[in-house]
């Protein structure tokens, strides 16, 4: 048994209103590095809910979540944001990236963010994930000069770009083609079995489903199983 | 802060137009705002230099502010006296010991001081006779500590000196009288002595009332002619930095018991009408800054409220409030420093126009030009203020955009 990189034990999450919604309920759950893990469920099941919450966007309003050793439940915001820097990585399905910057400029922000990296280091290692990525010829166009693709794979360089031990991706092949959803999810797996980092992935692509190590079932807000 | 700035200006450049509209709000309101203080500072120069040149800085008279302790309360300073009717002893007015004083005055360098007996009389010519302020000085001291030479249009002071039976009158009482230049005149004291003068100097200083009233003569024939002998009512001091006045005239006073007012007390409704003046100039100038902030508010707003999706992403990258809040607030600051930058020049250039104005108001003899402060001050107050509110105007926005939370926008899809 390897170490367990993120830990959710019982967690619920309510959006308070009027009428309370469940988001997520009583979710417990362990990931491990090396692991690529898809998260599954109808449309509304909470799938990406849980996944925010175990990327420390959202918290929860019972519950615990750990990041290798550390309780981040209580942590303040900035603390939380500290972490995502350092230790996460996400992959969005609209592939946010920042229009006015190129996509070696996109890249190069979470590590001058984090600037643990001298400038010149942070160009080279920038490019060098782009070109892992097979986009060497793309560095220098903006996002609208991208297919839908590129500007996935130009994500996933980004979320590596800090060297997360942990990969969280929303749908990232929710808004592309069958041969760009290949290449992502190839990318994915790759990067879990080799490079023995944990990649969970919320998805409703059952080919993609199908490829992962770990499938959990998520209705209404419970995990199945 | 590198990050953060080049994030900035990126969203700066991207949306130019919007950028170069908010920009020249606080160009064109820095420029204004530099111009009408520099306006507003000079003529309140100008209005203070005038103030200063053409009265003395002290005048020390025979009275005193405070009615005289009377010796036996000084000497039980602390017991229960009780003096009653006390009435103020009959002497003859005037500064005792003026000459000693005007001596210490002058050792103590720095300043130029004159005595002058001031009174009463009455000016007859050819049967009409006019009541007239008397001012007697020592002829060569009167350019000491009067700008009454600037004034006169006809004669000189000079002329006083060599003619000892000379009197000095405005052009106004001139002009009433029909009284030229070497024209004898007689002057009337209240004690009933009458002189006859010379008339050897006409002044117009184009206040009505002082060239109607006022004459000038020598120190000993207005001694003779009150029946004051040896004595001056009046001390009458320049300052070579007339701002020390209000502290010099109340250590003179604290020396010589003399009733000492400065320029400044003198003048005290006038100078607080000058503040007003300029609370109320200010306002208004910076409420054209105010309307550029709201230029500044404005775009930072809609960009904030465009750039949800990139605040949502920057934090889930690890961003942190602070860093968004930061990014924002740059995006105003650099619009209120360009703005700066781009406005002292504007404002110089309004100032330089200004400057070339002449103005004829009704009255007045001469075309005058608008008095133009260059000084530093209204300048960094334009730049100073102005980069304040576009800082403060960016402020709002930004808080509020430091508040996004990316899960609310993430939730939204596209959003």
């Amino acid at each position: 048994m390897s170490e367990i990189l993120l830990r959710a034990e019982n967690v619920t999450r309510i959006l308070p209103g009027e009428v309370e919604v469940t988001l997520v309920k009583g979710a417990s759950l362990e990931i491990r590095p090396g692991e690529f893990t898809v998260i599954t469920g109808p449309s509304g099941s909470g799938k990406s809910s849980l996944l925010y919450l175990l990327g420390l966007l959202d918290t929860p309003n019972e519950g615990r979540i750990y990041l290798e050793t550390t309780d981040t439940t209580a942590l303040s915001d900035d603390k939380r944001a500290a972490l995502r820097l350092e230790k996460l990585g996400f992959v969005f399905q609209f592939h946010f990236l920042l229009p006015e910057f190129s996509a070696l400029e996109n890249v190069m922000l979470p590590m001058q963010r984090l600037g643990k990296l001298p400038p010149p280091h942070i160009r080279k290692r920038a490019s060098e994930l782009l070109a892992s990525m097979g986009l060497g010829d793309h560095q220098n166009k903006l996002p609208r000069q991208l297919s839908g693709g590129q500007s996935q794979r130009v994500a996933i360089a980004r979320a590596l770009a800090n060297e997360p031990r942990l990969i969280l991706a929303d749908e990232p092949t929710g808004n592309l083609d069958t041969a760009s959803s290949a290449n992502v999810q190839e990318i994915l797996r790759t990067l879990a079995h080799e490079h023995g980092r944990a990649v969970v992935t919320v998805t409703h692509d059952t080919a993609f489903a199908d490829a992962a190590d770990r499938r959990i079932v998520i209705v209404d807000g419970r995990i199945q199983g | 802060m590198k990050l953060a700035l080049a994030i900035a200006l990126r969203h700066l450049l991207a949306r130019k137009r919007q950028s170069i509209v908010s920009l020249l709000g606080i160009v064109l309101g820095v420029g204004f705002f530099l111009a009408i203080a520099a306006l507003m500072q000079g003529s309140e120069q100008d209005f203070i230099r005038r103030l200063i040149d053409n009265t003395p800085h002290i005048t020390v008279s025979d009275s005193f502010r405070n009615s005289r302790r009377q010796p036996v309360e000084i000497l039980y300073d602390k017991g229960a006296v009780e003096l009653r009717n006390v009435k103020p002893q009959t002497e003859t007015r005037g500064i005792r010991g003026y000459k000693q004083t005007i001596e210490w005055l002058r050792a103590q360098g720095g300043l130029r001081a004159a005595a002058s007996l001031s009174g009463q009389g009455i000016l007859s010519f050819a049967g009409q006779d006019v009541g007239v302020s008397i001012t007697g000085m020592i002829p060569r001291e009167v350019r000491d500590v009067t700008t009454i030479q600037n004034y006169i249009i006809e004669g000189s002071v000079d002329d006083l000196a060599s003619n000892r039976s000379g009197i000095i009158i405005g052009a106004e009482l001139a002009r009433r009288m029909s009284l030229g230049l070497s024209d004898t005149v007689s002057l009337a004291s209240p004690t009933g002595q009458v002189r006859v003068f010379t008339i050897v100097g006409i002044f117009r200083t184009g206040r009505a009332e002082y060239d109607e009233t006022q004459a000038f003569l020598d120190l000993k024939r207005a001694q003779a002619l009150l029946d004051r002998p040896n004595r001056a009512n009046r001390i009458l001091i320049k300052l070579d930095d007339p701002h020390q006045a209000q502290a010099f005239a109340a250590a003179l006073e604290q020396r010589i018991g003399y009733k000492s007012v400065s320029w400044q007390e003198a003048s005290e409704d006038i100078l607080s009408t000058l503040t007003i003046r300029n609370i109320i100039m200010y306002t208004v100038v910076s409420a054209v800054l105010v309307v550029a902030a709201f230029g500044i508010y404005n775009i930072i707003s809609t960009t904030v409220m465009e750039k949800h999706r990139d605040i949502a992403i920057l934090k889930s990258m690890g961003f942190q409030a602070r860093d968004i809040q930061r990014i924002f607030v740059i995006q105003g600051s650099v619009l209120g420093l360009l703005g700066s930058l781009a406005g002292l020049p504007l404002g110089s250039a309004l100032m330089f126009a200004l400057m070339q104005v002449r103005l004829k108001p009704p009255g007045a003899t001469e075309p005058i030009a608008m008095p133009m402060s260059w000084d530093w001050k209204p300048f960094a107050i334009a730049a100073l203020f102005a980069l304040a509110s576009a800082v403060f105007a960016a402020f709002l926005p930004a808080r509020k955009g430091a508040r996004v939370e990316p899960v609310d926008i993430l939730r939204g899809g596209v959003a």
